[in-house]
């Protein structure tokens, strides 16, 4: 197997009126390709800044973060955006829409972005989310738990080699969360792209082949 | 400029379009008075205009030479064109009067040149006493009573860059060119009334660039009226007045026809003012070298043949780049000449494109 | 990857419409009323240089008469035969059909090149134009207004719009006059000529002016039209920032989402302007083409004023020039990028993980309205120091320009005072609310109400400066023109028999004569007149003494105009020095307004011993007012056409038309920022209707109905125009002072007094109230029918 993500020693903090605040304080994992990792813990425990600092979204303030063979602290922006377009995607809590454009638009707009746009994988996955009566609609229309999946399905589009997902179904009931999740997982896997998910839940972790838990910025 | 092309039309090159038919005895369509032969000359009042003819001019060139020793020639011509047969007074006059003054040497060529319209007194020709002039250049005549008017005349033109100030006493009689005055122009009939006054001797003073020149010399003043100088297909002219080192005068012509022919005319004059006439033919012109003036190529040495009296002479000029860039262009200048005769004269020649 | 986000970026638009139009607009106005000014100016100045070169004045000397009267011709002649090179001119003014013709009478054939006015190379045109006793050139514009009857036109392109250039012969039959105005001096004379003053001793040589008169003279009147071009450029920046920074606000979480997604910040920021440059030219196509019809339908007046005022003759119809064209999409990326540069420069600092909320974009800190303040209050400062110690038009400029927007800084922080004290006097818990709301909407609202004021202060300042002006205009002509007639004869001889046709019919004939000459240093008029009391009695002296008219009745002093006093820096005592040796003390300083030149008046018997060859033509006739027109018709009768005849009544008629003509596009343009301003109310209040939901939310909730929401939310935007119509009020009265002492001196030479009209600020209120009011009456109405759900929604993403 072939490490795909490989966070060794990742501190990071930021700056506040009352000192530096340090998120996370020596975080290491490896990631496989095709594999899927929960990451929980507490609000506050750092599991969203370690899903960024794997993003390239932001940097660490020490450690060394390797994607795909790549080491992002060493990349500029414009290094970070494109590893970011080419090879990884990003499924929010908040969905991210843009909302100005159609569900269609939505769902082809990453692999667009990234240039690899697939008309054919981008219909199958649009049936698999049960979007095709809504391409035409604009996103403020949808449901939640429709919007998320137009998010997933904008993801998995781009066929991005990583998936980082935070609190994906956070948003959601239960209900529709656990349905939009059964999804994601299948074509994920289908797409044999890795995932990175962070969660609060450990019922939903349990689901992933593996987990890690934060606790106050390191793993427990 | 703006009013060259429109003088040129009715100036000097008025042809066919306008004068074309006879209208009536001696008027042609537009009313103006043609020349008819036979007509005698009528002095002095032929010495003042003919507003009822369409063109006119008081032409003089003289070919001086200076206190320095060198050649020097100038040209005064006062021209009249009439756009309407009429006289007047005023500024809806229909005459236009324009002046030419030149001065050569052998390395400079000046020009000016004046327009003005007639019945206002700017310019024009009085006959009692007789004067001719445009602005402040005149030919005024300085006779006693008795004398013919053009005997005796002073001369003077003045520009930005030169002025002269001469003395003109002609001593010998005025000449009829011609058929007694009658000047054909060409073999369909064109002509125009012609006389000359070529012997006078020159004094006075140029004034140039490099300061004042006393000169003295001899001078030809040609007076020639009409209405249709000239022949739709003739291109242009090219016209020599030559003083002859023995006091004979020689006048000849030769009009450029658009086919390649040459319509010539000569006046031998005896140094006594004797005029034997030769129409066209007799004359024979070669041009021999040519010059490039004002961007175009300009036959400026000439050979002239009249067997009859044993002329074969060959003509130079004083500067080859003699050209009057005037509203309407031409190349005139002193020359001299030489082979079976000698002496000085002008050339004039028009249509060279 | 660049066509996926440019089109996602652009998406916004289309899901924004309303404002994408507010965006458009904005650029369009300001775009379109710079352009259009720029395009009148330009229309303006091309049509001056025509005129100036028709006849090469600004290349060759000119001889004339001192005393203004028509050379002889055979003063031409005598001057040509002593060997100048001199062309006659023959110039006046004609009614042909009604229409006012400006009659340039030439000589072709002694023209110099340089005033070769018109193409005479084609055949026969020489001899047409000299033999055809009607054939006159004029430009295309002007032909289509002649009647084609009395005249034979031809068309030429270059010549300016009311012109006619003739032969001298023509010239002087449509003129009926013989005489030639001036003569054109050839730049290079012959060999020896005599000297002027011996061939042509009553001439005087003017040099030629490059300058261009009538250039310098309207200079001052353009550079009015371009500040107003400006002020509302401005006005219409305030739209597109507006427009540009919500844009910028709404789409945050878009450009979030963009870098998350892999576009690097770079690419995103040069999409942005990319975006910006597209709907520059966009709104700028738009504004060139609103420009084209702000100009074409205010040329008219300003080519009325022009030529009443300057005598400048304008064309009336604009041409499409690509220079102003060019110009007026420069000034619309310029202006989007100067209210875009902020959003741009914040974006690309933006760290991709900032909150993607739109933030209270508008809602500045106390602290930045105390900076803005600070800033206005430095600018005030600024414009103060200008306006004790600055010189000249620019300088004036200057400090309109830094005290509005030093006065529009401040604004802000004005209002907030004055809600602060308003909520002092709130007795319920809603009018508490109404009022701390009210306080709440100012930063979000401060850029339109801005623009709101700097629209109500140019108004107040502009309409004082015109009724001051008018006020002061009327007395003066009263004053001025105190003689009921005006008679000029036309020769000497004639005049001779007007004296003593006139000697039993009126009370006084008062002779008036002048010459033309400089004074200290610049064009001015020398009258003489003699000891009456018309004079006496009505002359409008700003500083006189108790013996001024006895020293100018005894020939000792003089009199000068206000331009020249200001100028010149003359007053009472100070000796002005005259032509040829001559001087005099200065003995009193008289107004004159709409006149650009300096002027001179002395006692007639000290005019006449320095020009003693003055023509004596013209006449002031005094007798009762009611027999004034009889005795006109009775010296047109028995004169002729020859004889002109000028009732004061006509002249003062004349010139308030003339006045009121020249403040028409002055007024439109007050007109046109106005109303750009209380567009620049609407979008505010649009954009800031979406958020401040969560704010009426819970009022909502409280138990206040959506209608009754509503009409505070009316009422609220016509008490912010209230309060800034508050501020403006002293701000355009000193804007007016400024006007009338600094720009007005410096424009046209005359300090007006200034008159206040407070009926005419309560009107302005009124249409402020009713502006804001139109303003909001849109988004309130979309207020009152809010579906519930939407306020509803405020509580569940309760943020």
């Amino acid at each position: 197997m072939i490490v795909l993500l490989d966070v060794q020693n990742v501190h990071k903090s930021y700056p506040t009126e009352e000192g530096d605040l340090a998120v996370l304080r020596g975080v290491s994992l490896a990631l496989d390709e095709g594999q899927s990792l929960a990451l929980t813990g507490e609000s506050g425990s750092g599991k969203s800044t370690l899903l960024h600092l794997s993003a390239g979204l932001d940097r660490p303030t020490s450690g060394q973060v390797v994607l795909d063979g790549r080491d992002l602290t060493s990349l500029d922006d414009r290094g970070r955006a494109s590893l970011r377009r080419g090879s990884v995607g990003l499924v929010f809590q908040q969905f991210n829409l843009i909302p100005s454009l159609t569900v269609a638009q939505n769902l082809a707009f990453h692999a667009r972005l990234a240039d690899r746009h697939d008309k054919d994988w981008t219909g199958l996955l649009a049936d698999r989310l049960g979007l095709s009566g809504h391409l035409a609609r604009y996103p403020e229309h949808l449901s939640g738990g429709q919007q998320q999946r137009v998010a997933i399905g904008r993801t998995l589009a781009a066929r991005p080699r990583l998936v980082l997902a935070d609190e994906p179904t956070g948003n959601l009931d239960e209900d529709s969360g656990d349905a939009v999740l059964d999804l994601m997982l299948d074509l994920v896997a289908e797409a044999g792209a890795a995932l990175l998910m962070v969660t609060h839940s450990r019922r939903l972790a349990a689901r992933l082949d593996g987990q890690l838990t934060l606790e106050h910025g390191r793993i427990a | 400029m703006s009013v060259r092309a429109a003088l040129v039309a009715f100036l000097l090159l008025v042809n066919s379009a306008h004068g074309q038919g006879f209208a009536d005895l001696g008027r042609d369509a537009e009313g103006f008075a043609v020349p008819v032969p036979g007509t005698a000359f009528d002095f002095p009042r032929d010495h003042g205009a003919h507003p009822e003819y369409r063109i006119e001019w008081w032409y003089l060139t003289a070919t001086l030479t200076g206190a320095d020793g060198r050649d020097y020639g100038l040209q005064w011509t006062l021209f009249r064109s009439a756009l309407r047969p009429e006289s007047g007074e005023g500024w809806d006059t229909p005459q236009i009067w324009m002046g030419h003054a030149g001065l050569t040497t052998s390395d400079a060529h000046f020009v000016a040149e004046r327009l003005s319209r007639g019945g206002i007194g700017q310019a024009g020709v009085t006959i009692d006493p007789f004067a001719a002039w445009i602005d402040d250049w005149r030919m005024e005549s300085q006779v006693e009573e008795g004398a013919d008017a053009l005997s005796d005349l002073t001369l003077t033109a003045r520009s930005q860059d030169f002025a002269y100030d001469l003395t003109l006493t002609a001593t010998g009689p005025i000449v009829p060119q011609g058929d007694n005055g009658y000047s054909v122009k060409s073999d369909s009939g064109q002509a125009s009334y012609y006389y000359s006054q070529p012997f006078y001797e020159v004094a006075g003073v140029l004034d140039l660039p490099g300061g004042p020149i006393d000169v003295t010399g001899q001078a030809w003043l040609d007076r020639e009226w009409s209405s249709q100088p000239l022949d739709a297909d003739q291109t242009g002219w090219d016209w020599f007045s030559l003083h002859f080192d023995d006091g004979a005068k020689l006048m000849g012509f030769g009009l450029r026809e658009a086919d390649g022919d040459v319509y010539t005319s000569a006046t031998w004059i005896e140094p006594d003012g004797t005029p034997t006439p030769y129409g066209d033919g007799a004359l024979e012109l070669t041009p021999l070298a040519t010059e490039e003036v004002a961007g175009r190529e300009v036959p400026v040495e000439w050979r002239l043949e009249l067997p009859d009296r044993g002329i074969d002479i060959e003509t130079r000029p004083l500067n080859p780049q003699s050209w009057m860039d005037t509203l309407f262009p031409y190349w005139e200048g002193p020359i001299r000449f030489s082979g079976s005769h000698e002496g000085r004269g002008y050339l004039e020649m028009t249509g060279y494109q | 990857m660049i066509r996926a986000a440019l089109s996602a970026l652009l998406s916004h638009w289309w899901r924004h419409k309303v404002q994408l139009a507010a965006l458009m607009i904005g650029l369009a106005l300001a775009t379109g009323l710079w352009t259009g000014v720029q395009a009148i100016n330009q229309e303006a100045r091309s049509s001056y240089d025509a005129a100036a070169s028709v006849l090469g004045q600004d290349q060759l000397d000119r001889l004339l008469r001192a005393d203004g009267a028509l050379i002889a011709p055979q003063a031409f002649v005598d001057l040509r035969r002593a060997g100048w090179l001199v062309s006659p001119v023959v110039e006046d003014e004609v009614r042909i059909g009604g229409v006012r013709l400006r009659v340039l009478g030439i000589d072709p054939l002694t023209a110099p090149p340089a005033a070769a006015a018109v193409d005479l190379t084609g055949d026969g045109d020489l001899a047409a134009f000299i033999g055809d006793d009607r054939l006159v050139f004029v430009s295309p514009e002007t032909a289509g207004r002649l009647p084609s009857d009395p005249l034979t036109v031809r068309l030429s392109d270059d010549l300016p719009p009311g012109v006619a250039i003739a032969d001298i012969s023509t010239a002087w039959s449509l003129l009926e006059m013989e005489g030639f105005s001036h003569l054109l001096v050839w730049p290079e004379q012959p060999y020896g000529v005599p000297p002027l003053e011996d061939a042509a001793p009553d001439l005087v040589r003017i040099a030629a002016d490059g300058a261009n008169d009538v250039g310098r003279l309207t200079g001052s009147f353009h550079l009015n039209l371009t500040a107003f071009g400006l002020l509302s450029f401005v006005v219409g920046l305030f739209i597109v920032h507006a427009a540009v920074g919500l844009a910028f606000e709404q789409r945050r979480p878009m450009f979030r989402t963009l870098r998350a997604l892999g576009l690097p910040a770079r690419h995103l920021v040069g999409l942005l302007g990319g975006e910006m440059l597209i709907l520059a030219f966009m709104g700028g196509a738009l504004g060139i083409v609103v420009g084209y019809f702000v100009a074409a339908i205010l040329l008219p007046d300003v080519a009325a004023t022009l030529r009443g005022l300057y005598g400048a003759e304008v064309s009336g119809t604009l041409r499409l020039d690509p220079g102003w064209i060019l110009a007026g999409f420069a000034i619309a990326l310029v202006g989007t990028a100067v209210a875009s540069a902020q959003s741009l420069w914040r974006l690309a600092r933006l760290p991709v993980l900032a909150p993607a909320q739109p933030r209270a974009w508008s809602m500045a800190t106390s602290r930045s309205l105390a900076l803005q303040a600070g800033l206005g209050s430095a600018l005030l400062l600024v414009a103060g120091v200008l306006a004790v110690f600055g010189h000249g038009l620019l300088s004036g400029f200057a400090v309109l320009a830094t005290l509005l927007l030093g006065a529009a800084l401040l604004l802000p922080a004005v209002l907030m005072a004055l809600l602060r004290l308003g909520a002092s006097f709130a007795r319920t818990p809603l009018a508490e609310w109404v009022w701390a709301d009210t306080r709440q909407q100012v930063p979000g609202l401060s850029l339109a109400l801005m623009a709101l004021l700097l629209a109500l202060a140019a108004s107040i300042g502009v309409g004082t400066m015109v009724s001051s002006f008018r006020l002061t205009f009327t007395d003066w002509l009263d004053q001025r023109l105190a003689s009921e007639l005006y008679v000029t004869a036309s020769t000497e001889e004639e005049a001779e028999r007007l004296r003593s046709f006139l000697q039993p019919l009126a009370h006084a004939v008062l002779p008036i004569r002048s010459v033309e000459a400089r004074v200290a240093g610049a064009p001015a008029e020398i009258y003489g007149i003699v000891d009456h009391a018309t004079y006496r009695d009505h002359w409008p002296l700003l500083q006189g003494r108790d013996d001024t008219w006895d020293r100018i009745a005894a020939s000792d002093g003089a009199l000068i105009n206000e331009q020249l006093h200001r100028r010149a820096g003359l007053s009472i005592g100070d000796v002005v020095t005259l032509p040829n040796g001559w001087s005099e003390t200065v003995v009193g300083v008289y107004s004159d307004y709409g006149n650009p030149t300096g002027q001179v008046i002395v006692g007639l018997d000290a005019l006449a011993d320095r020009y003693p060859d003055l023509a004596r033509l013209r006449h002031a006739v005094r007798i009762a007012p009611e027999d004034a027109p009889a005795l006109a018709d009775r010296i047109r009768d028995e004169f002729g056409f020859t004889m002109r005849v000028i009732n004061q009544d006509e002249v003062k008629r004349l010139s308030l038309d003339v006045f009121e003509r020249t403040f028409l596009v002055t007024g439109a343009l007050t007109v046109l920022t106005l109303g750009v301003a209380a567009f620049a109310i609407l979008t505010s209040l649009l954009t800031l209707a979406a958020m401040r939901l969560p704010q009426l939310a819970p009022v909502w909730a409280l138990g206040l109905t959506r209608r009754r929401l509503a009409w505070i939310e009316l009422a609220r935007a016509v008490l912010l125009a209230l309060l800034t119509w508050l501020v403006a009020v002293p701000l355009g009265l000193l804007l007016a002072w400024l006007l009338l002492a600094i720009v007005n001196v410096e424009a046209f030479g005359w300090r007006l007094p200034l008159f206040v009209f407070p009926l005419d600020w309560l009107a302005l209120a009124l249409w402020a109230m009713l502006a804001a009011a139109l303003a909001a009456a849109w988004p309130a109405w979309r207020l009152a029918r809010i579906p519930p759900a939407r306020l509803l929604q405020v509580f569940a993403h309760e943020r």
